[in-house]
C-alpha cells in the first residue's frame, strides 16, 4: 500500500449503493465523469469497463507506458510495471501505470501518458 | 530459394516483468513447448513443429522488450564469411561462446543501425518435432492453447531503417519485399531471407531499440478465429484483429503477453521468390495497406512498443 495524503477527505460522488458495495471512487483532474473501481480490479481494466475513454489505453500489462498517471491523492497498491516507464523515483512520487494501479480508496489522479507522444514515421504525414 | 546464407529467424529472447506469468502465456495461450531452464532462470520455448531445440527464450527483468533476435546460417563458414562481412561493412561484433544459451553454438553478435541486438548462429542442437522423419504423422496431439507451429518473424521499431535495410540487403543478403513509402521516405520495411513474405520488418519511430511484435505461425484462418477465442477465454489483453493484412496479405489477430509484449499469431501469406520486386504501399493509402478489411489506421497498434 502506497499512501499520497491518506487522510484527505474523498471526493464523494458515488451513489450509496456504490458505497455500500465497496467501490473506490477514481476522480481525473480536468474530467467530469468519475471512475468506479471494484476492489482489487486495476484502474485501467475498470475504465474499460466502463467504456470511459479518460486515460490512453496500450498494452494493459505495465509495458508500454500508454496509461502513464499522477496520483495527487488516495491510497492504492501497485504490481510491477516497466521501470523505464516507471523509475524508482516516479514510483515515490505518486507515478504509475493505471492498468498496474490497484486503488485502495478514493483518487485523485492526472493523466500524463500518451499514445502520440513519441509516434512512429507511419503516422506522422497522416497528423501532419 | 534465396541466395541468403542466413536461412530463417531461429530465436528471439524476451525481457518480462514476470517470469511465472510469462511462461504460462507463452506455454498454454500460445502453445509453445516448455523445454528446460538455464542457470540464469531463463527459460527456453519451441513451436511444436520446430526441430531445433528452442526458439524462443524468456528473461526476468525489470522493464520488457527484446533483447535480441537470432538467425541461423547455413553452417560454421557461413557464419565466418558473414562475420568479416559485418565487420567490412562497419560493424562491431562480438562473439558469444557455443553453450552460452543452452543447446547452442557460437553466436556471431552485432547491432542493426536502429540499436537492435541481432545474432547469427550455425549450430543448435536438434531435438526434432516428435513426429520423426520416416513415413511421420502430420501433426503431434496433445499441444495447449493456440497451438502455434513455429516461431516466424519480428517487427521492429528505430529511427535509421534505411541503414538496417542496407545491411541486412547488402551484407546478409536479404530481399526486401515490401515497403511503405512517404513521397522518398522509407516508412516501414519488410524483408525476407527466404521464401516468405517476411522474416523481419522495420517502422521508423523516434526512439532507437525498440520492440513492436513476435509473430508465431498458424496453419488456417479457422485457427486464428480458435485463437481469438482462446484470448477471450483467458482475457488476454487484445490488441487488433482477427483481419488481413495488405501488406504481406497475412490474416492475423495481435494481444500482449502479461508484460506487455506484443504477439501476432497469423496464416497465409504469399511465397517470395528473389526475382520478384518489392511491392510499394503509398502513405495515403495506409490504412488497407496494415488493415485491410477497416482501412484505418490504429494509432495504438501504430505506437504502442515495449
Amino acid at each position: 500500500m502506497r499512501g499520497v495524503d491518506a487522510n484527505a477527505p474523498s471526493t464523494g460522488d458515488l451513489d450509496a449503493g456504490s458505497r455500500l458495495r465497496g467501490f473506490h471512487e477514481i476522480r481525473i483532474l480536468d474530467a467530469e465523469q468519475r471512475i468506479a473501481c471494484t476492489p482489487g480490479e486495476n484502474l485501467l481494466r475498470a475504465m474499460e469497463r466502463l467504456n470511459l475513454h479518460l486515460i490512453p489505453v496500450g498494452c494493459r500489462g505495465g509495458g508500454c507506458g500508454v496509461c502513464r498517471i499522477q496520483v495527487r491523492r488516495g491510497d492504492y497498491a501497485t504490481r510491477q510495471m516497466s521501470r523505464v516507464h516507471v523509475s524508482a523515483a516516479d514510483e515515490a512520487a505518486g507515478i504509475a501505470l493505471a492498468c498496474c494501479l490497484m486503488p485502495q480508496g478514493d483518487l485523485e489522479i492526472e493523466v500524463l501518458g500518451s499514445a502520440t507522444s513519441n509516434p512512429s514515421a507511419v503516422l506522422k504525414p497522416l497528423q501532419g | 530459394m534465396a541466395q541468403s546464407a542466413v536461412i530463417r529467424p531461429g530465436h528471439v529472447c524476451l525481457r518480462v516483468l514476470d517470469l511465472e506469468a510469462a511462461v504460462r502465456h507463452y506455454r498454454d495461450r500460445l502453445g509453445l513447448l516448455e523445454i528446460e531452464r538455464d542457470s540464469e532462470g531463463r527459460v527456453y520455448l519451441k513451436g511444436w513443429d520446430e526441430q531445433d531445440w528452442f526458439s524462443v527464450v524468456l528473461r526476468e527483468a525489470d522493464h520488457p522488450g527484446m533483447d535480441f533476435l537470432g538467425f541461423k546460417v547455413l553452417g560454421a563458414d557461413a557464419l565466418t564469411r558473414l562475420e568479416a562481412d559485418l565487420k567490412a561493412w562497419g560493424c562491431v561484433t562480438e562473439r558469444i561462446p557455443a553453450g552460452e544459451l543452452r543447446h547452442c553454438g557460437e553466436r556471431v553478435r552485432f547491432q542493426l543501425p536502429t540499436g537492435h541486438v541481432v545474432e547469427l548462429y550455425a549450430q543448435k542442437d536438434f531435438m526434432g518435432n516428435g513426429l520423426g522423419r520416416v513415413n511421420p504423422d502430420p501433426w503431434l496431439e496433445g499441444i495447449k492453447g493456440m497451438q502455434a507451429q513455429r516461431f516466424d518473424h519480428c517487427l521492429l521499431y528505430g529511427r535509421d531503417i534505411d541503414g538496417n535495410i542496407a545491411l541486412l540487403r547488402d551484407v546478409l543478403k536479404f530481399d526486401l519485399t515490401e515497403k511503405v513509402v512517404d513521397g522518398e521516405l522509407v516508412v516501414a520495411a519488410f524483408l525476407s531471407c527466404s521464401n516468405k513474405a517476411h522474416d523481419i520488418a522495420f517502422v521508423r519511430h523516434a526512439e532507437d531499440g525498440k520492440f513492436h511484435h513476435a509473430s508465431f505461425l498458424l496453419g488456417t484462418w479457422e485457427e486464428v478465429l480458435r485463437a481469438a477465442d482462446i484470448i477471450a477465454m483467458h482475457d488476454i489483453s487484445l490488441d487488433l484483429g482477427p483481419t488481413r493484412h495488405g501488406i504481406t496479405r497475412g490474416r492475423t489477430i495481435y494481444f500482449f503477453d502479461p508484460s506487455g509484449n506484443r504477439n501476432e499469431v497469423f496464416c497465409g501469406d504469399y511465397t517470395w521468390y528473389p526475382d520478384h520486386e518489392p511491392i510499394i504501399w503509398t502513405a495515403d493509402q495506409l490504412g488497407r495497406a496494415i488493415f485491410y478489411h477497416d482501412r484505418r489506421l490504429n494509432e495504438n497498434f501504430l505506437n504502442v512498443v515495449t
